[in-house]
């Protein structure tokens, strides 16, 4: 049985260079973090209403999912237009990324129950 | 080494992959290290991580004593690892609307305030 801090490790890489390859790199856009940070979300609340046992949530939820978004850059780029005095901007960024976030997590919880009942 | 090598080309690959197997499980091991009932591991880590971001890229902005590879492992690998955006929204969605609302308030302030804790004190630092 191998360790539940290796196996996020594992999902922790695979998350890390799924972010840098779609291109969500830090401060060059805030729509690509957003992005991935949504898409995540969506992702996890897919992966957790849905039984998959706990090696692979340690892989995909805790270790993919949780590398794959990110709330360090969020926070950063936030910062970054609002000190560079893009203020509704850095607004709508905080604003708009915890609501679609939020939307991300029920429809994909949604799609993860209607997964369930049909399996 | 020639940049067309092909190790070259997967290095930034690497150093990421280094950076997310740290940063995913020092999270993991943050959150288990904290009490339950609210989801302080991730709260904690998310300040933590936006700090030492913060520290990172405003150093490069101002001074540049670190390499582009130092900031790929610890930036775009280990910190923005270690710092998750999917585990609080759907944290925050398995809270009762008070507490969504708290955790939702801490996190997001004390990942600004980090950030701009972190940007005074690397100013500070400057020679």
């Amino acid at each position: 049985m191998t360790s539940p801090a290796v196996l996020v490790g594992v999902g922790g890489v695979l998350g890390a260079i799924a972010r840098h390859l779609v291109g969500a790199r830090i401060e060059t856009d805030t729509a690509d973090t957003c992005a991935v940070n949504v898409l995540g979300s969506a992702a996890l609340g897919l992966l957790v209403t849905v039984p998959i046992g706990s090696g692979l949530t340690s892989v995909f939820a805790t270790g993919f999912c949780g590398a794959f978004t990110t709330f360090s850059s969020f926070a950063f780029e936030t910062i970054r237009l609002y000190e560079t005095g893009r203020r509704r901007r850095a607004i709508a960024n905080a604003v708009g990324t915890l609501s679609a976030a939020l939307v991300g997590v029920a429809l994909g919880a949604g799609v993860g129950h209607a997964l369930g009942a049909v399996l | 080494m020639n940049e067309d090598h092909p190790i070259a080309r997967v290095e930034p690959l690497l150093l990421i992959a280094i950076g997310g197997f740290v940063g995913a499980t020092l999270r993991y091991a943050v959150s288990a290290a904290l009490p339950g009932g609210f989801p302080w591991g991730t709260l904690a880590v998310n300040a933590l991580g936006s700090f030492a971001l913060g520290l990172l890229l405003y150093e490069a902005r101002l001074t540049d004593l670190l390499s582009a590879e130092t900031r790929l492992t610890l930036g775009t690998g280990l910190l923005s690892s270690f710092t998750t955006y999917s585990t609080f929204a759907v944290e925050t969605t398995a809270l009762d609307p008070a507490m969504a609302l708290v955790n939702v308030g801490a996190n997001y302030a004390l990942g600004f305030l980090a950030v701009i804790a972190a940007r005074a004190v690397t100013r500070g630092s400057l020679p």
